[in-house]
Parts: structure tokens; C-alpha cells; sequence
């Protein structure tokens, strides 16, 4: 345990620091700037599109928590199933996306907000009519290629750096 | 019987001399005085901890507080409204008037350092011709204040905190007087206003290893990176200042801040010149270099980690005490035998002999033990 | 006349001070001295094995990710390449490409809170801590680009990874790959040489090369205390065989050696990061495995060089869609045993310091 340098190295940290002073500082300023997230982002909803949905429900069987409830009947004359109920408890799922990623129809996104906080934990279960597209409930480009390429790049802390050669 | 006569009385100010152009008498001079140190101090104390506090943050690439006022300049002012809302608590079974008296006797003491601080050539409460010997013999008090704290909390963890910042206080000071009489003897007087009025070069060139030393343990007297063991939070304790709350931890907190301002008025006062300098008013000189040292101050504070207890013991017994006397010793020999050499002469020796010293003192001394064999 | 004294018992509780989690160190102190020390965890068990047995192969990957959650893309690997040894299944190469890049974009990110927390545990007020913080912020947005989420990224899927990377990936990675060893500089000038770092770390807290061995340490742990062992070359995964790259080691094992073959390593990743860039095939992402995959009947260990350590999937299948148990081997809880002889003898202060420089994570010593 000696002092080995002589006292340089914490002249060297102390300029480092010092440095740091003359530099933009990286905070943004919330809730008055925000950044752009990614395109695939799994933000805290669900959106859901009725009429692409055939009730196969196979969301309900990929989900790992079992957040997803579906009841159906059988509709005779138009050869079809006909949903009765789409429920899903935003409280209980975990995000993953692995729903979203199993329906064949493309009948389900993710959502793109992520401020999603409600007052009461019954407002969190959503139903058939709660689950639809809207212009507060936008859809990602999470496992949806054709959706990603309309929504806006995502900002990059990396686009401030400049690359020294 | 004699009646024991002092030689000054009340009429007569106290032996007091006041400057040849001040128009009121003495206690106009004293009041005018204590109104301009206290408004000074907590102004000043709440800049610093604005000051640290958006400082600190810019080294760390964020911004500081910024919602309060314009540029959060406010935050001070919310801090101080937050802490005295807060309710007062007291430890049953503590002690109460100690408990009581801590925060006070720790405050006091450091209030009544900047009754001798020059602001201006004359101008300061009091111009004592023992002007260092004061500054010394007060500024111990508030350790006194520190240990009161400990004890009244009722609480061991507390007591153990403060019986270590009471060693690492008392140990430091030694150093930091010795670096102070190098200072004195080169100016020839104790008192503070004549220590500036001399110092047509500043000391820290004529001294820089008494700077060194004053400066490192200066901020180990008052808990700061890197010696505020108290203030970690990896320690298990949170100090002597655990079981307080509301505006006695304000003023805890205050003694820190103001504390700092001392130091940085007297470092200034001592090594950098006080209030000389070319085109600004004085007191505008003294403002910029007391926050220039207290800039110094924070900028080690967000650069450097703590040491550890028994490195902090060792390192003052072992290296700081050492080198303040050899500094003293030098600077005797200097004044004794040189006193018509240039100045510059000086420096150039006097610098050679710091680098020479520490470049010693990191080879061959061992800081702090190691593992203890259980 | 020699002073009484007696050793008392102090929690340094669950409630930290430091970052490291719920985590309880029953100390005796015998006045600053730590004469004995009996860990106890337990806060954070969450019972992912037993969860596991109830979800299909491809559920049980959102699991894994919160088990050490600052390293979600590894935890990923080791599992989905557990699965893969167990049924036999062909990866393509774009995908085995990209698991490689991400495996070692999330060893950067890792070790960026490991220094930084046994940093900020030394004393040093957070400024370390925020610099790699904000490179941290860097390797989340590429992840956030990729897969979505931040934290928990649920990227990799049996027979490969679950989407092809966006176009702007690559050339941000290139970016990112230039301008990092500039700032691994910049964490060695600010407290690499430092007198005081140097005055605590060093020589603190030593783990001898036969007790690490003994305990089946791994990991930095285990490298910092000279042993030369790195499953990516000793027992290559994935194509880990096609890449140039050293292996750091320490000689003492103390907490500076951890602390420099961390940052080593850092650096090591950073080369690796380059030649999978130069070397990334186009090609599909992901083979054609079942939804509900039953693997054959029978039991395997796969495991990976995780950032902390050693992570293993110990996997037993009884050709049904959920796996019939599920044990993990986790680095951090492996590598804890040796908590108590390396702390004893040193000080309190020492002790947060030691314990920083193991970097657990509780998620993975809990499970």
C-alpha cells in the first residue's frame, strides 16, 4: 500500500474531469423532449384488429403467463368463428411479444406508446372494443415489417459521438 | 486591594483601533460588521451549495438542478423550506440538552471565524494582532459541537462515528497549524490584515508546500472527499448526524457548507493574497478567489474515491506532520539566512524541495495496515 | 493492561447502500476488524425453476431473461443453445453471426456496471459510474433497435434469433465499435492509476489460484487470480473458433486484478465485435423448428461464458412440450461461497469493497 506515482494519477483523473465540464451534457429535458423510440418497441399495450381475427387463438396457447382469454362460437352461416371475447389483463403480461409473433393473420401488435399508467387496476384489463386501433392506440413494427417501415427512425445517443480517425 | 484593570474599557472600544476614515464610533463599526458577516455567510452558503451541487453535476456530463427558479437557482431556497417543515425528532433516551446543543455549539464557532477575515484592507470586525492564533483556537470548538452530537443520539453506531471524526479532526489540525506558522513567519505578523497588506507575492508561490499541506488538511477537517468517512454511504453508519432532523439537520448541513467557505476565505487570505489585485474592486477579488478554492474543492469531490480509516490516521502522522516541519524548518533558514535574496530565488528553491519531498515520501512510506490475522 | 473487548454481531442488511441487491452479510466485527461472516440470501427467489416446468420450450426464454437482468442476452444463449444440443437442431449462419455480436455488445454493457458500481463502492460520488452509464445507453438503444425492450430482450428463439436486425444496425454498430476503445481510454485516465484506488483495492481481499479452483470459480473471478480458463476457448460454443482473441488474466487476485481484467475484457470484446461485422453473411435468421417442440427423451448441459461467470442449463426432457426440469448453474451464487474467506481479516470498508468486486446480481443467486 504506497503511493506509487506520485500523485500524477489523480492530476490525470482531476483533467479528465475537467474536460467533462466543456461538454454537452446528455440529460433530456422529460417531459418536454422526448426521444423517438425504437420502431419495435414493445410498449405497454395490446391493439388489436377485428377484423383480421378468426379466433384460432393462437395467441392464447404461445402466451407464457396465460394473459390472453378468448371464448368463441361457432357461426354457421358464414363458416366462420365468431369471437365473443378477447380479453387480455395488461397487468398480469409480461411483454414479450411471443403472441404477437405466433398469430398467423397478423391480427395483433404490439403497442407504441409507453406511457400507459392507469389509476385503477380493473381499468388494466382490456376487452374487445378496449383493444382496438385508435389514434391514441398506435401499433409497432414488433414482428409487423410492414408497419416498421412507416414509423420514424429511433434516436441514437451514438449520433453524438464524433469518430476521430 | 487592587482592582484588577485591564487597561481598556467600553468607552474606549476595547483598545480597538479603527480605520482613520470610518465616520461612527465603535459599536457602529460592530454592528455595521455583524450584519455584513452573517448576511455574507448564509448568502454565500447557499450559493455554494447551488454552486456544488449544478458544478458537480456538469463533471458528471448531466445537468444539475434546474426546475426550481430560473436555472434552478431557487433550490437552495426550497432545500431550506423542505428541512424546516420537517418534523423534529429527538432519541428518548438521548440526551436531551446535549442533543440539543450540538448543532449550535458546532455553528457558533465557525460563524465566529469570519470575525477576522479581511474583506478589505481595514476592513474586518475585529483586526486582533493574534489574528491566526484565533482563527486556530475557534475553529477547534466545532469538534467539540461534533462529539456533543454523537453522544446525545443515544445510538453506538453514532458514538463511533463521531469518536472517529473526532481523531481524524484533531489529527489533522497539527499540520495545519505548522504550515500556518511557515506563513507567519514569513509575513512577520499574526495578524490577518498585515498578512495580506505583505503579501505583494503571493504565498502559495513562496510556499507551496505549506499549501499542500494546509489545503489537504483542511479538507480533512472538514469531512471532505476524500476523507468523509462520516458522509459514506458504504459505511453501515450514516454518522453523527443520523438521529437528526429538521432544522438541526439544516444547520448540520449548514456547518458543512459554511465550513467550507472558512476554509476557502482563509486559504485565500493566507496563500492567494486576499483582496489584492490589479483592476476590480477588492472585495470582488476576494469573492472570485474564495470561489475559485471552493471550485478546487468540488472538483476533488467528484474526481478522487475515500480512503480508509487507518489510511486516513496513517497519512497524517505519517506524511503530512513530517512534511509541515520540514517546510517549517526551511522556511526559518529561509527567513533567518536569505532575507535580502530575491524572491524568485526562493521559489525556484522552495519548489525543488517539495517535488524532491514528495517524490520521497511516495517511494518509501506505507500507508495503513493490512489484514489483521484472525 | 490489556483492554476487554468482544465481537458483536452486525447485520449489513438487506437493504443496501450499495447497488448490488438484496443481500445479507451477518458480520462479526471485533471493533473494525470482521472476524467472521455468514451470508444470507433468499429475498429474491422467485421460483423460476418450477415456473419453468409449466411453460413450452419457447415461453420458458422470457424467463430466462430475469434471471440476471443486466445480462438478458446471454442468459438467452445458454438456454436456447441448450435446447438446440439437446434436439439436434441446425442453426443458420447469419444467425449464429448475430448471437455472437449481441453476446458480446451485452459482455461490454455488463461489465460497464460492474467497474462502475465497485467504483462508486470505493467512494468516488458517482462520477465513474454515470461515464459508463451513458456508454451503457449506447449498447440499449442498438438493443432497443433489435429487439424492443431494453432490459429484457427475449431475442434469441430455438433454431436462432427471433428477427433479422433493421438496416440502420449496422452501420450504428460500426460507430459504436470505432469510438468505444476511445472511451475504455478515458475510464483508465480517470481512475486506473489513481493513488488512492490503488492504496484500497490493491491487495485487498485475495482469492488464492488453489481455493478458486477448489470452489469452481469462474469467470473474472476466476481469470483475475491467474487461472487461464475461458469456456469460449476452452470449450467453444456456437462459432466462437473463428474469432482472434486473448484471454486477460491477473496474477494476485486481488480486487485491482478483477477490476483490470474486467476492463481487459471490455476491450478483447470490442475486437471481436469487429470481425464479426467484417465477417456477417446475409441469409435467413431463424431454421423451421415446431411451435410446441418436443425434444427426444434424454438430459444435457449446455453452458456459455456468461459475463459473470460460467452459465449453465442443466436441461431433462421427457419428449413433452414443457421441460421436465430445469436446473441453471449460476456463476454468481458459485462464485459467492468465497465471500467469506476473502473478507475475514479486513475491515468494514474493505468488506462492501470485496463484495463489489465479485459483481453478483441477485436475480441469478436467488433464481
Amino acid at each position: 500500500m504506497r503511493f506509487e506515482r506520485y500523485g500524477i494519477g489523480i492530476a490525470k483523473g482531476m483533467a479528465l474531469t475537467l474536460k467533462h465540464l466543456f461538454r454537452r451534457p446528455i440529460t433530456t429535458q422529460y417531459p418536454e423532449e422526448r426521444l423517438v423510440t425504437s420502431r419495435r418497441i414493445r410498449g405497454n399495450e395490446l391493439v388489436w384488429d377485428k377484423e383480421k381475427c378468426t379466433g384460432c387463438a393462437t395467441c392464447a396457447k404461445s402466451c407464457p403467463q396465460g394473459t390472453i382469454q378468448i371464448v368463441t362460437s361457432v357461426s354457421a352461416e358464414e363458416n366462420k368463428y365468431v369471437v365473443e371475447k378477447f380479453e387480455v389483463d395488461t397487468g398480469y403480461c409480461i411483454f414479450c411479444g411471443l403472441c404477437v409473433e405466433a398469430c398467423p393473420y397478423e391480427a395483433l401488435f404490439m403497442g407504441y406508446a409507453y406511457e400507459r399508467a392507469k389509476y385503477r387496476r380493473g381499468e388494466l384489463i382490456l376487452s374487445k372494443e378496449g383493444l382496438l386501433e385508435s389514434d391514441e392506440r398506435k401499433p409497432s413494427g414488433y414482428a409487423r415489417p410492414k408497419i416498421e417501415v412507416t414509423l420514424p427512425r429511433q434516436t441514437l445517443l451514438l449520433d453524438r459521438d464524433k469518430v476521430r480517425k | 486591594m487592587t482592582v484588577f484593570d485591564p487597561g481598556f474599557s467600553p468607552s474606549s472600544g476595547y483598545g480597538q483601533t479603527l480605520p482613520p476614515d470610518w465616520p461612527g464610533g465603535f459599536w457602529l463599526h460592530w454592528g455595521v460588521f455583524v450584519v455584513i458577516i452573517l448576511v455574507f455567510v448564509l448568502a454565500m452558503v447557499m450559493g455554494f451549495i447551488y454552486l456544488e451541487r449544478r458544478g458537480i453535476g456538469r463533471f458528471q456530463v448531466r445537468l444539475g438542478p434546474n426546475r426550481v427558479g430560473p436555472f434552478g437557482v431557487l433550490q437552495p431556497v426550497a432545500d431550506a423550506i423542505k428541512v424546516l417543515l420537517k418534523e423534529d425528532i429527538i432519541p428518548a433516551k438521548g440526551d436531551k440538552w446535549v442533543h440539543w446543543l450540538a448543532p449550535v455549539v458546532a455553528f457558533v464557532p465557525v460563524v465566529m471565524l469570519f470575525a477576522v477575515v479581511p474583506f478589505q484592507d481595514g476592513a474586518l470586525l475585529a483586526d486582533l494582532n493574534i489574528g491566526i492564533l484565533y482563527v486556530v483556537a475557534i475553529s477547534s470548538i466545532s469538534v467539540v459541537g461534533i462529539f456533543m452530537a454523537g453522544w446525545g443520539s443515544n445510538n453506538k453506531f453514532s458514538l463511533l462515528g463521531a469518536m472517529r471524526t473526532v481523531a481524524q479532526e484533531v489529527s489533522y489540525e497539527i499540520p495545519l497549524v505548522l504550515s500556518i506558522l511557515g506563513v507567519v513567519l514569513i509575513a512577520g505578523s499574526l495578524s490577518l490584515n498585515d498578512i495580506v497588506k505583505v503579501q505583494s507575492i503571493p504565498f502559495i508561490l513562496l510556499q507551496p508546500l505549506g499549501f499542500l499541506v494546509y489545503f489537504i488538511g483542511a479538507c480533512a477537517e472538514i469531512n471532505r472527499t476524500p476523507f468523509d468517512l462520516l458522509e459514506a454511504d458504504s459505511e453501515i453508519v450514516a454518522g453523527f448526524h443520523t438521529e437528526y432532523s429538521g432544522m438541526k439537520f439544516a444547520l448540520f448541513y449548514l456547518v458543512e457548507y459554511a465550513e467550507a467557505l472558512a476554509i476557502s476565505a482563509i486559504i485565500t487570505t493566507l496563500f492567494l493574497g486576499g483582496w489584492r489585485g490589479p483592476v476590480l474592486p477588492p472585495f470582488l477579488w476576494f469573492l472570485i478567489k474564495v470561489v475559485g478554492v471552493f471550485f478546487l474543492i468540488f472538483w476533488i469531490r467528484s474526481t478522487i474515491p475515500r480512503v480508509r480509516v487507518d489510511q486516513l490516521m496513517a497519512f497524517a502522522w505519517k506524511c503530512l506532520l513530517p512534511l509541515a516541519l520540514i517546510n517549517l524548518l526551511i522556511t526559518g533558514v529561509e527567513v533567518l539566512v536569505l532575507p535580502e535574496a530575491l524572491p524568485w530565488t526562493i521559489i525556484f528553491v522552495n519548489l525543488a524541495i517539495m517535488a524532491v519531498l514528495i517524490a520521497l515520501w511516495s517511494k518509501f512510506f506505507q500507508l495503513g495496515g493490512g489484514r489483521v490475522e484472525v | 493492561m490489556a483492554l476487554k473487548t468482544e465481537p458483536f454481531v452486525v447485520n449489513i442488511g438487506p437493504a443496501h447502500p450499495s447497488t448490488h441487491g438484496v443481500f445479507r452479510m451477518r458480520t462479526t466485527l471485533d471493533g473494525e476488524v470482521i472476524v467472521d461472516m455468514e451470508p444470507v440470501f433468499g429475498y429474491l427467489h422467485r421460483g423460476i425453476e418450477k415456473l419453468a416446468e409449466e411453460r413450452t420450450y419457447t415461453g420458458v426464454i422470457p424467463l430466462t431473461d430475469r434471471l440476471d437482468y443486466l445480462a438478458s442476452m446471454s442468459n438467452n444463449l445458454a438456454y436456447v443453445l441448450a435446447v438446440e444440443k439437446l434436439a439436434e437442431i441446425p442453426v443458420p449462419g447469419r444467425a449464429e453471426y448475430l448471437r455472437v455480436i449481441m453476446a458480446e455488445l451485452q459482455r461490454i454493457a455488463s461489465h460497464l456496471i460492474a467497474v462502475g458500481a465497485f467504483l462508486n463502492d470505493c467512494g468516488a460520488f458517482m462520477t465513474p459510474i454515470l461515464y459508463m452509464l451513458r456508454e451503457r445507453e449506447k449498447i440499449l438503444d442498438l438493443f432497443e433497435m433489435v429487439s424492443g425492450q431494453r432490459l429484457t430482450y427475449n431475442y434469441m428463439r430455438v433454431g436462432g434469433v427471433s428477427q433479422d436486425v433493421p438496416e440502420e444496425f449496422i452501420p450504428a454498430l460500426g460507430k459504436f465499435v470505432k469510438v468505444m476503445p476511445g472511451f475504455i481510454d478515458e475510464y483508465d485516465q480517470l481512475l486506473a492509476e489513481n493513488e488512492i484506488l490503488l492504496a484500497r483495492a490493491k491487495g485487498v481481499g485475495i482469492l488464492p489460484k488453489e481455493l478458486a479452483i477448489n470452489i469452481s470459480a469462474s469467470g473474472p473471478v476466476l481469470r483475475a487470480s491467474g487461472v487461464k480458463w475461458d469456456i469460449r476457448k476452452a470449450d467453444p460454443y456456437s462459432i466462437y473458433d473463428r474469432f482472434e482473441f486473448d484471454i486477460p488474466t491477473g496474477t494476485v487476485g486481488d480486487c485491482y486484478d478483477r477490476y483490470r481484467v474486467r476492463i481487459q475484457e471490455m476491450r478483447q470484446s470490442v475486437r471481436i465485435l469487429k470481425q464479426a461485422l467484417e465477417q456477417l453473411p446475409q441469409g435467413e435468421v431463424r431454421s423451421d423448428v415446431p411451435h410446441l417442440l418436443r425434444p427426444p427423451v434424454g438430459e444435457v448441459y449446455g453452458h456459455i461464458e456468461a459475463p459473470k461467470g460460467e452459465l449453465g442449463f442443466c436441461l431433462v426432457s421427457d419428449n413433452s412440450i414443457a421441460p421436465y426440469r430445469f436446473h441453471i448453474r449460476a456463476p454468481s451464487l458459485i462464485n459467492l461461497t468465497a465471500l467469506r474467506d476473502m473478507i475475514v481479516g479486513w475491515k468494514v470498508a474493505d468488506a462492501i469493497i470485496i463484495f463489489g468486486s465479485i459483481d453478483i446480481c441477485m436475480g441469478e443467486v436467488d433464481r
